[in-house]
């Protein structure tokens, strides 16, 4: 097995007396693109809340060579670990442009910032156009590209993506993916959480499925997609 | 014609305050105005960040104005040049509320972070007990007069007049509304407090360091309070330690006015509240004065007669204006005249 980039052991997340995650543990490694399915309520954005720092677990977590389950969640972003959560999370009262400059914020390269600045416009077309608007009147889509863009102007090595097509119509949902496959082709590492598990398997190398807080399977997308249980529980089918 | 009619209670009104009187006031009100709005901004920009009322704020503006007489008095008799002595009782006024912001938050929110909303609330009107009575330990119970070192000049501008130290405030505070405007619209920094304002856990995501911002903010809005204590009590003359009581609860009126967590709204918010307590202070007398009504009848015309007046609020009403119009913001429009926060939080 290659160096992985983000390795877990044994994350425990608990709600008061209500368990979320029951000890999972997993491993992306440099370069991959691997998802995470499972039902409403299985635990997933908890999951990757516990690995941003956002909420407080147990057990293990090592990015790099390094633990950063001591750490707080501010610290992630200078060493290369975005979180793009579910919901978006854009700065509604803030502008676009200043929503994206506020995911470079950890960084002190005027000009690779405007660089970046630029790829992402590139990337993003629209919210070039849109650029000096409140990012609340964008539209869902508009602002899950956003949070996207805005992730990417802290040049992450590894991305968590958190529900990417919530609430999006089905057209968006394929311009979203196909911006997360272009980052992926340019070698970020991305974890993505998804319930839509066809289109996440049907993009990502690797997938693990979650139920109630544990992980129940682990394999390539290929062999999760003619997985009889996937294609149940998952793929309506 | 009757005694109700248009004409006669216009006639009724002959002794009614003149075109100056009105400049009068509202020169007045924008000199206070801009001091609440100053102070406002304070109680806004906290309230923005970590959804705390700082009671303790108007404490803090006072020990500003404490520390500015302390200095100016002590160099009174140096010889310095009086614009000198002024500044230098700023810029020790400024450093030390700073200091004192940063401690208030250190020492008394900071800890309380996660706790249920009551707690810090306790906590800041403790702290204002706390810090007034510091006061009264280091400057003593009796008011203290600001030294009148500055010659203040007056000019008249259209029958009313305006002083060199009301030009003063007005100018300085509107100094200080574009500066903060500029650091929070415009610098890297300004947009985290903002981000922040609006989503501590996702702002903590692109780097910030929430702890650092909620100091900042409590450090800011105590700098800014610090010269707004100075300009109050250079205005009045006077300074005391429980000035910071009623002038810190009209500008926290004023923020609510505006719509508190809004900036531009503590500003608007305190030059409003100056205005309409300016102007209901004039005017009050002249229009609860029972002579100026169709009613002097009997003993009332009696007294009317020869200039006589008959006034059921006077000037010394002048506190009520301010949370009068608290109470109707309230009622009528509780997110303030530019607020937002209570339509978006559904």
């Amino acid at each position: 097995m290659a160096q992985a980039l983000l390795e877990v052991l044994n994350l425990h997340v608990h709600y008061g007396g209500i368990a979320a995650v029951k000890g999972i543990s997993l491993a992306v490694e440099q370069g991959e693109m691997v998802c995470m399915i499972g039902a409403n309520g299985a635990g997933k954005t908890s999951a990757l809340k516990a690995l941003a720092r956002m909420i407080p677990s147990r057990g293990e977590i090592r990015y790099g060579n390094q633990r950063i389950d001591a750490l707080q969640s501010h610290e992630l972003i200078a060493k290369g670990l975005a979180l793009v959560p579910e919901g978006r999370g854009v700065f509604a009262r803030l502008t676009v442009a200043e929503n994206l400059l506020m995911g470079a914020y950890h960084r002190h390269d005027a000009n690779g910032i405007a660089a970046d600045l630029e790829r992402v416009y590139d990337l993003l077309p629209r919210l070039l156009e849109r650029r000096t608007q409140v990012a609340g009147t964008l539209s869902g889509g508009e602002q899950q590209m956003l949070a996207i863009g805005r992730a990417l102007m802290g040049r992450p090595k590894l991305l968590l993506l958190d529900e990417p097509s919530m609430g999006l119509a089905p057209l968006m949902v394929q311009k979203v993916f196909e911006v997360v496959r272009r980052i992926a082709a340019e070698g970020v590492t991305i974890l993505l959480v998804e319930q839509n598990a066809r289109l996440a398997l049907e993009v990502c190398s690797r997938g693990y499925v979650m139920e109630s807080g544990s992980i129940t399977l682990a394999d390539s997308s290929a062999a999760l997609l003619a997985d009889s249980r996937v294609r149940t529980a998952y793929l309506g089918e | 014609m009757s005694p109700l009619d248009a004409g006669t209670v216009s006639s009724g009104f002959e002794r009614f305050p003149t075109m100056d009187i009105l400049l009068q006031q509202i020169i007045n009100g924008l000199t206070t105005g801009s001091v609440y709005a100053v102070v406002a901004l304070g109680y806004t920009m906290v309230y923005g960040v970590i959804q705390l009322i700082n009671f303790a704020h108007g404490e803090v503006v006072m020990i500003g104005a404490m520390v500015a007489f302390s200095v100016i008095t002590s160099l009174a008799g140096s010889g310095l040049p009086p614009l000198a002595i002024v500044l230098a009782g700023v810029m020790a006024a400024v450093p030390a509320c700073m200091l004192m912001g940063y401690l208030l938050e250190r020492v008394a929110y900071r800890p309380l972070r996660h706790a249920p909303r009551l707690a810090p609330l306790i906590t800041a009107i403790g702290m204002s007990i706390i810090l007034q009575h510091l006061a009264l330990l280091v400057w003593g119970r009796n008011p203290l007069a600001f030294p009148q070192i500055i010659d203040n000049q007056v000019f008249g501008i259209g029958g009313a007049a305006i002083s060199s130290v009301q030009i003063a405030i007005i100018l300085m505070s509107l100094a200080m509304m574009a500066g903060l405007s500029w650091f929070v619209y415009r610098t890297r920094f300004g947009i985290a407090i903002r981000a922040t304002a609006e989503n501590v856990h996702i702002a903590g995501l692109m780097g910030v360091n929430a702890n650092r911002v909620i100091a900042a903010t409590f450090v800011i809005g105590a700098g800014l309070g610090a010269v707004a204590g100075v300009m109050y009590g250079s205005y009045y003359g006077i300074a005391h330690y429980t000035m910071g009581f009623s002038l810190g609860l009209k500008a926290f009126s004023a923020a609510v006015l505006g719509g508190i967590g809004n900036i531009a709204g503590a500003m608007l918010g305190g030059i409003l509240l100056g205005l309409v307590e300016a102007l209901g202070t004039g005017y009050v007398g002249e229009f609860t004065d029972l002579c100026h009504w169709p009613v002097a009848h009997g003993w009332l015309s009696e007294r009317c007669a020869d200039g006589g007046n008959f006034v059921l609020f006077g000037s010394n009403y002048q506190d009520v204006f301010a949370f009068l119009m608290l109470i109707l913001v309230l009622v009528f429009r509780p997110s303030g005249l530019l607020g937002e926060r209570v339509s978006e939080r559904a």
